[in-house]
């Protein structure tokens, strides 16, 4: 039963309870999730988090230890790869080497017997502006072009659900940022439902209507790109989506909307819509670029939390903003974008410095943020794979 | 003489042009072997090959002439034998490609993960090679003759007629051939097979394809080089082979390749102008096959 037309539109996504075992370790823990047809979804992760088992199983190429997927309502858990509608533009594009681009594009029409497989291939090529290069084979083109291929080979198909692992992965910057314009209007031309997965956190927020933050196995938190920048549910979000500066302290004190946070001698206010947790220790939060730098101590409001004074442990200028790194002694270190809008930096290395932000700016997270080393910990599949199994080798020793 | 055509479609970076006197230091025992040992005897071969028998000479003395006349004779005698050996050769390298495809499959794609279990079996192919193959072929020539136990349990099951033979016949032989060439087969399909890459599978299937689909339009066409080089490798051997098809081995009377009629020529009737047609007829007809192969397979972009 393959499938023989198009499809009409896009096809909503729903992963049930979903949970993937490897031999060694667990890919996906418990995922639940529901991606709207005709949206641009983008799920987002560090390496090893699960996001490419997650596309491979609604590609059809893994199987499910446990849950259930829909695609349109209908369950495809135990349909094969060939039976799914549903096409990826995979991250190694996987061109068929011994095929021209022509034959690349119109494979997938010729195997449903689709009528005109070939005009409408060609179609697919002008779409990407390659139509001129179609009997070339792949290696004969460049990266750029090579993914271009690989996108109209699976936009051609017109399928529910459009897969992207990592298709930008090897470009250059530039290259980048035009392909990513370029999918997102052929996302908004075709309407087709689009799950794209990449560790890219800038280019999930700039393609995607809806983010969702992998770690681990599982969600960490789904939104808007907006809010999902703005108000960070937890610390593993507000790290790794953007920078974050977090202080840990107790609640002291709650008022109607906001409560007050003792960090290390420094009392923080946030308002409590915007913190997860409302007593006993709490993580608050703000984004570097909220934060405003002082040299002169700022006269204290009840609309700016201020932090100071500390020292400025380093200054880089990047061009639009200068970064500076604040030591505040106990508190740590603070992290300040500023805009270069005058000339030159406000502070300079060493000199002595306020901080402040606005309250509402500030946000209060779930969980506290772990402790890490020096180096962030290697979460990649294969290390994951290797702790684990030396996990079980110490634990059958020791039996 | 058969990689010559491969080497002709490999492409070759281009070497920066440079006369080296140690370059071709370098390359002169190779051409000094070649004109000895290769270029000397072909010469030796045509020359033998237009040889007509001395005026007055005794049975097997012949001089130096231009008797294009023995390619003629040697063609209208010896056809039906030039025919059965293509012929045999081809059935042989078939059956082969289908005994062997599966099995270097099996080693190179789906065996990965078991890098013990591959290597193994690795051996289990090249095993036979420790031991001589006229003494591999004489043990099926018993294996397989009327008395043996294999032929008496088919007769006795009536699924053989109870005169039928199997040594002696074109089947013998061509199972010979095929039994022999099998590892000649199924190393180079095994080193094609042992690289392909999976994603290419995985993106057919996502591409509507199933799984027959994708093994007859993404899996053979990337593993060609290997057919290629495994066909040649069985085909080439197997046509001229005279010992499957031997009255001493596999073969009958009426089973005799070239290789045979060769032999025959050249050791017992004493007749080396119709040994030497005969051989440079075989040499010439492999190129052209092979040459029209390679050609047509297109495997010059995967090679």
């Amino acid at each position: 039963m393959a499938v023989r037309e198009f499809a009409e539109r896009g096809a909503d996504l729903e992963l049930v309870g979903i949970q993937k075992r490897f031999p060694g370790f667990t890919a996906i823990e418990e995922l639940d999730l529901v991606i709207p047809a005709g949206s641009f979804f983008a799920l987002l992760g560090p390496s090893g988090c699960g996001k490419t088992t997650t596309l491979r199983l609604v590609a059809g190429l893994e199987e499910p230890t446990r849950g259930r997927i829909l695609i349109g309502g209908k369950d495809v858990t135990d349909t094969k790869s060939h039976e799914r509608p549903v096409n990826t533009v995979f991250q190694s594009y996987a061109l068929f080497p011994h095929m021209t681009v022509i034959e690349n594009v119109a494979f997938g029409l010729k195997r449903r017997r689709i009528a005109d497989a070939m005009g409408r291939a060609h179609e697919a090529l002008r779409l990407v502006e390659l139509d001129h290069l179609a009997q070339r084979r792949p290696q004969q083109l460049s990266g750029g072009q090579q993914q271009r291929v690989a996108l109209a080979r699976a936009i051609v198909n017109r399928p529910a659900l459009l897969l992207l692992d990592e298709p930008l992965g090897a470009l250059d910057l530039k290259l980048r940022r035009q392909m990513q314009l370029e999918l997102k209007s052929i996302q908004e031309e075709v309407g087709l439902t689009f799950l794209h997965v990449t560790h890219d956190q800038e280019e999930a927020m700039t393609m995607a209507d809806t983010v969702a933050v992998m770690n681990k196995g599982a969600i960490e938190q789904m939104g808007a790109p907006e809010e999902l920048y703005e108000l960070p549910r937890t610390a593993f979000v507000a790290n790794f989506l953007g920078q974050s500066n977090l202080f840990t302290g107790k609640v002291v004190a709650t008022s109607g909307n906001a409560i007050t946070v003792e960090a290390a001698g420094a009392s923080l206010i946030v308002p409590t819509a915007r913190a997860q947790r409302h007593q006993g220790e709490v993580t608050v939060g703000v984004r570097p670029e909220k934060v405003a730098i002082h040299t002169e101590e700022p006269t204290a409001t009840a609309d700016r939390n201020v932090l100071g004074p500390g020292r400025v442990i380093d200054v880089s200028f990047s061009g639009v903003s200068t970064q500076y790194l604040v030591d505040l002694g106990v508190l740590g270190t603070v992290l300040v974008f500023a805009q270069n809008v005058g000339f030159g930096p406000i502070a300079h290395l060493g000199s002595e410095v306020w901080v402040s932000w606005d309250v509402t700016h500030g946000f209060g997270l779930d969980d506290e943020p772990a402790e890490t080393g020096r180096f962030p910990a290697d979460t990649s599949t294969s290390s994951i794979a290797a702790q684990q199994r030396e996990a079980l080798v110490t634990e059958l020793e020791e039996r | 003489m058969a990689f010559a055509a491969f080497a002709t479609t490999e492409a070759q970076p281009q070497a920066p042009k440079r006369r080296s006197r140690i370059a071709l230091f370098l390359l002169l025992p190779g051409i000094l072997y070649l004109v000895l040992f290769f270029l000397t005897p072909l010469i030796s071969l045509l020359l033998t090959s237009l040889q007509a028998p001395s005026e007055f000479g005794d049975i097997g003395q012949y001089s130096y002439a231009f008797n294009w006349q023995n390619y003629v004779d040697v063609v209208q005698l010896y056809w039906p034998h030039i025919l059965r050996s293509f012929g045999y050769a081809l059935a042989a390298t078939v059956l082969a490609l289908l005994f062997s495809y599966p099995l270097a499959y099996f080693i190179g794609v789906k065996a990965r993960r078991w890098p013990l279990l591959q290597s193994l079996m690795l051996v289990l192919v090249i095993a036979p090679f420790f031991i001589s193959f006229l003494l591999r072929t004489l043990a099926w020539k018993q294996l397989l003759s009327d008395e043996s136990f294999i032929i008496t349990s088919l007769k006795a099951l009536s699924l053989l007629a109870p005169d039928a033979h199997f040594t002696g016949t074109p089947f013998a032989v061509i199972f010979g051939l095929t039994y022999n060439f099998i590892p000649f087969m199924t190393l180079p399909l095994y080193t094609t097979l042992e690289r392909l890459d999976l994603r290419y599978l995985e993106a057919g299937s996502d591409l509507y394809a199933n799984a027959f689909t994708v093994f007859r339009k993404i899996t053979i066409p990337l593993s060609m080089p290997g057919i290629v080089a495994g066909t040649l490798l069985t085909f080439i051997p197997a046509a001229g082979d005279y010992v499957n098809a031997s009255r001493d081995f596999l073969g009958g009377p009426d089973t005799q390749m070239m290789g045979n009629v060769i032999e025959a020529n050249f050791l017992v009737l004493l007749n080396y102008p119709a040994a030497a047609a005969l051989s440079i007829i075989l040499m010439a007809a492999i190129l052209v096959l092979v040459g029209v192969y390679v050609k047509r397979s297109g495997t010059e972009d995967l090679l």
